[in-house]
């Protein structure tokens, strides 16, 4: 009798809001395009704006109009924003958006550009090269965080990872001794992060700032106590190699950035795949997705949740000591004090704004290495625009992006909490 | 006699604290040991003469902590110079005026991350409400030009307001939207420091004829009024016991601080007794917020005077630790705050007499909170409780 009612009801369809995130981002869009058309469509002068393919102004470049590229990519971010404003294209949310921001950029590059150059190798490689610490920050950050342990301590394993590499590198006289240093370096900080937040149940957000200062301040001390005294003996570790692929190298843009490169490069990138993988296609992935969404459910099953916890800590320690090698292997020849100045952040910002998964943490890496190399291009053409605000950019972007203005961001459910069994 | 001893030696705060801050001094000792080639060397031929390794480290290590004692509170030498005239009692008293210096600002700072605690929010954003603060009030310092005490009042309600606003938005974020305080305030900590150092070299705040990254001084009449001389120590330190004892009122009498524990023990509670989280929140992380914009302003009114790129140095992080030790109540935050502007000015002496570094000081702080972070640590290494003093040897020299 009741299930004849039931059935003979129509279906009920909840009625969309009027201002669904499609709508939102595509009035912002067509905001900021629209803005990029007039201001820097007005302001840029009509000279021509070069990409040249190589490192210098020098051989075939791409070139532009600098007042008409930028009214140009200003109107194709609106129009972008428009797309999605209407409603159409739903599947292609995210490629528009990500579409209408490039042209935006774009836009602002033609604007900038015009009358000068700007050589598309060294900024690609530059870009690559400043993202490359915050690739591997943001995957050891994706290691802890998808078994549920948060770690903040990303700066501090660099420095660990930094100064391991540099006095171990500098005594042995070998870069790889120091590679292996700088990983070791960034598994102590996540042996204590993890002792401390698995076994003694401290909160993880605390041990890890506490972690951050402790390991600021025992890596300033040494660097006081031993490197400024006697540079020669502790702090000049030799630098890593670039390694040449013949036939490959020789791509345009690509080539040079990709396969003329330091093993550092080489390693990142196979990390983001392999980690990519491990994590969607793996037994260990599987149990790592189940233990930070779901502990108790995976301990009923059989899983080791403190056991696997700690395993996943302690591999993004390694992970995150050979970004911390980047700054004294690669970048420059010597420790200084505090010498990532927040890089750590900026990673664990990638992590965030990648959404916790390894590919869009590189994505997202990229973007903000590509920000800061913007940063100082813009400062050696004189540019108006302050390098500060460009230097902004990744936290005020993942500001944006967790407060769900940009879609929200989604931690794994069980980040930041203990597991105690019973 | 034997129960007093035994909960003496029971896992209460007093003796934790205490052991931590033993548990720390080793550790840090072992550091100044293995870092002086001198003494290492020694260590070579420890077998054979053990003596000669061991006074060596022994006389380092005192020397050292002696150094940063002397820093923190007064030089026994100094003070019988006073008593027999050939000092003065400025003299004497300088490394006393040295810690209140270090202490001020930091008490403000722990203080704003005690209070968003206590309601159940994590304030790393100290570090850039204070920055914030110091941005406002230096800003207001030298562009009114305000009679003598006025200018002073309305520059260190700029330092409030300008950490206050930017408590405000995290805290706006997370009733709004639910984004974790933790990320905004990191996001807005850096954003601070940046903005701040884009300022400062704008025309009409950089110092006239300078190239640095300096901005103009404050105006006199904002500087907080101190004895001058050798002793730096200001009004700051008076300001900070006031709200000392504004925070302990308004944490535990007043109907915001009922509402704000109540938040903070169980949000969900809170809200099913009538209690509107997202309200307090807000109210809380701009209160928090104006809390370490007012420790930025009196470090730039009371000892700086000038605005430059690092001027908050680190006092929100350290605030960060000085709660954590003061366990989130007022007053112990504020006996904290002491303790850590001891050991800073303290390092100073111990870095220019003994040549070890002030990093130290940061490490000997993270270990310190480290282990008060984690009780049931200190309590396996010196198995508290179980009261044998065999056990306590054999587990110090592991510590």
């Amino acid at each position: 009798m009741s299930t004849a009612t039931v059935e003979n009801l129509p279906e009920v369809v909840a009625p969309e809001p009027f201002w669904t995130r499609q709508r939102r981002l595509g009035l912002a869009l067509i905001l900021i395009g629209g803005l990029a058309a007039v201001l820097f469509g007005s302001l840029a002068p009509g000279e021509d704006a070069r990409f040249t393919l190589s490192e210098d102004s020098e051989g075939a470049a791409l070139s532009i109009d600098g007042q008409f590229g930028a009214i140009l990519f200003g109107l194709l971010a609106a129009a972008a924003g428009g797309v999605l404003f209407a409603g159409l294209a739903k599947r292609w949310s995210n490629a528009l958006l990500s579409a209408g921001i490039l042209a935006f950029v774009l836009s602002f590059l033609c604007w900038q550009v015009a009358g000068e150059f700007m050589p598309l190798v060294d900024t690609t490689d530059g870009t690559l090269q400043l993202a490359l610490p915050l690739i591997l920050g943001a995957l050891a950050g994706v290691l802890g965080e998808r078994s549920g342990v948060v770690n903040v301590a990303i700066e501090g394993q660099f420095l660990m990872g930094a100064f391991g590499g540099a006095l171990i590198g500098t005594m042995a006289g070998s870069v790889w001794a120091g590679l292996i240093s700088a990983a070791i370096g960034g598994v102590i900080i996540a042996a204590i992060l993890a002792v401390l937040s698995i076994r003694y149940l401290v909160d993880q957000t605390v041990v890890g700032m506490v972690l951050n200062l402790f390991a600021l301040g025992i890596t300033g001390f040494l660097y006081e106590r031993l490197m400024q005294p006697d540079a020669q003996t502790y702090n000049q570790p030799p630098q890593m190699p670039e390694w040449r692929i013949p036939g490959l190298a020789d791509i345009p843009v690509i080539g040079p950035v990709l396969f003329e490169a330091n093993l550092l490069v080489w390693i990142a990138l196979a990390l983001v795949v392999l980690i990519h993988f491990g994590l969607s296609r793996t037994r260990w992935g599987l149990r790592t997705r189940a233990v930070g969404e779901h502990p108790t459910a995976a301990d009923t099953v059989g899983i080791r949740v403190r056991g696997l916890r700690y395993l996943n800590v302690l591999l993004g320690g390694v992970v995150a000591g050979i970004g911390g090698a980047y700054f004294t292997l690669v970048a420059t020849g010597s420790f200084t004090k505090n010498m990532t100045a927040g890089a750590g952040f900026i990673a664990l910002a990638a992590l965030i704004f990648g959404r916790f998964t390894p590919v869009g943490a590189f994505g997202a890496a990229l973007f903000f290495g590509f920000a800061q190399k913007l940063a100082t291009y813009l400062g050696a053409i004189e540019s108006p625009v302050p390098s500060q605000f460009l230097n902004m950019l990744p936290y005020l972007a993942t500001l944006i992006a967790v407060a769900g203005l940009v879609g929200r961001v989604r931690a794994p459910a069980a980040d930041g909490l203990p597991y105690v069994k019973g | 006699m034997t129960g007093f001893l035994r909960r003496l030696w029971s896992a209460n705060n007093v003796t934790l604290t205490f052991l931590s801050m033993i548990l720390a001094v080793i550790i840090g000792a072992v550091l100044i040991i293995i870092s002086d080639a001198d003494v290492l060397a020694k260590f070579g031929y420890f077998t054979a003469r053990p003596s000669d390794a061991l006074n060596a480290s022994w006389l380092l290590v005192a020397t050292a902590y002696g150094d940063l004692l002397k820093g923190a509170l007064g030089d026994p030498a100094v003070f019988s110079a006073w008593f027999a005239g050939t000092a003065t009692w400025q003299q004497a008293l300088t490394p006393l005026s040295e810690t209140l210096t270090y202490a001020a600002p930091l008490v403000f700072t722990g203080l704003s991350v005690a209070l968003a605690f206590r309601g159940g929010l994590f304030n790393i954003g100290a570090q850039g409400q204070a920055v914030l603060g110091c941005l406002a009030a230096g800003v207001a310092g030298f562009t009114f030009g305000l009679p003598i005490v006025l200018n002073l009042i309305v520059a260190l309600v700029a330092g409030v307001v300008g950490g206050a606003l930017w408590g405000f938005i995290p805290g706006f974020l997370k009733a709004r939207t639910g984004a974790h305080e933790v990320i905004t305030t990191i996001m807005l900590n850096y954003t601070a420091g940046l903005f701040l150092s884009w300022l400062v070299i704008q025309k009409g705040v950089q110092a006239p004829g300078r190239t640095d990254a300096i901005s103009k001084s404050v105006a006199e009449s904002a500087m907080l009024p101190s004895p001058g001389g050798v002793l730096r120590v200001h009004l700051g330190i008076i300001l900070a016991v006031l709200v000392t004892v504004g925070v302990a009122w308004l944490l535990n009498r007043s109907a915001f601080g009922f509402e704000l524990r109540a938040v903070g023990s169980n949000p969900h509670a809170a809200k099913t007794a009538g209690i509107s989280v997202s309200k307090t929140y807000v109210l809380l992380m701009a209160i928090a917020g104006g809390l370490a914009g007012l420790g930025g302003a009196v470090q730039v009114l009371g000892t700086a005077h000038a605005l430059t790129p690092a001027v908050a140095g680190n006092i929100g992080f350290d605030g960060l630790l000085v709660a954590l030790l003061g366990r989130n109540r007022p007053w112990s935050t504020f006996f904290a705050a002491l303790l850590f502007g001891a050991l800073r000015a303290g390092g100073n002496r111990m870095q220019s007499f003994s040549g070890i570094s002030l990093e130290l000081v940061t490490v000997l702080q993270a270990l310190i909170v480290i282990f008060i972070a984690a009780p049931a640590l200190v309590k396996a290494i010196f198995r508290l409780r179980a009261a044998r003093a065999a056990g306590l040897g054999a587990s110090l020299a592991k510590g």
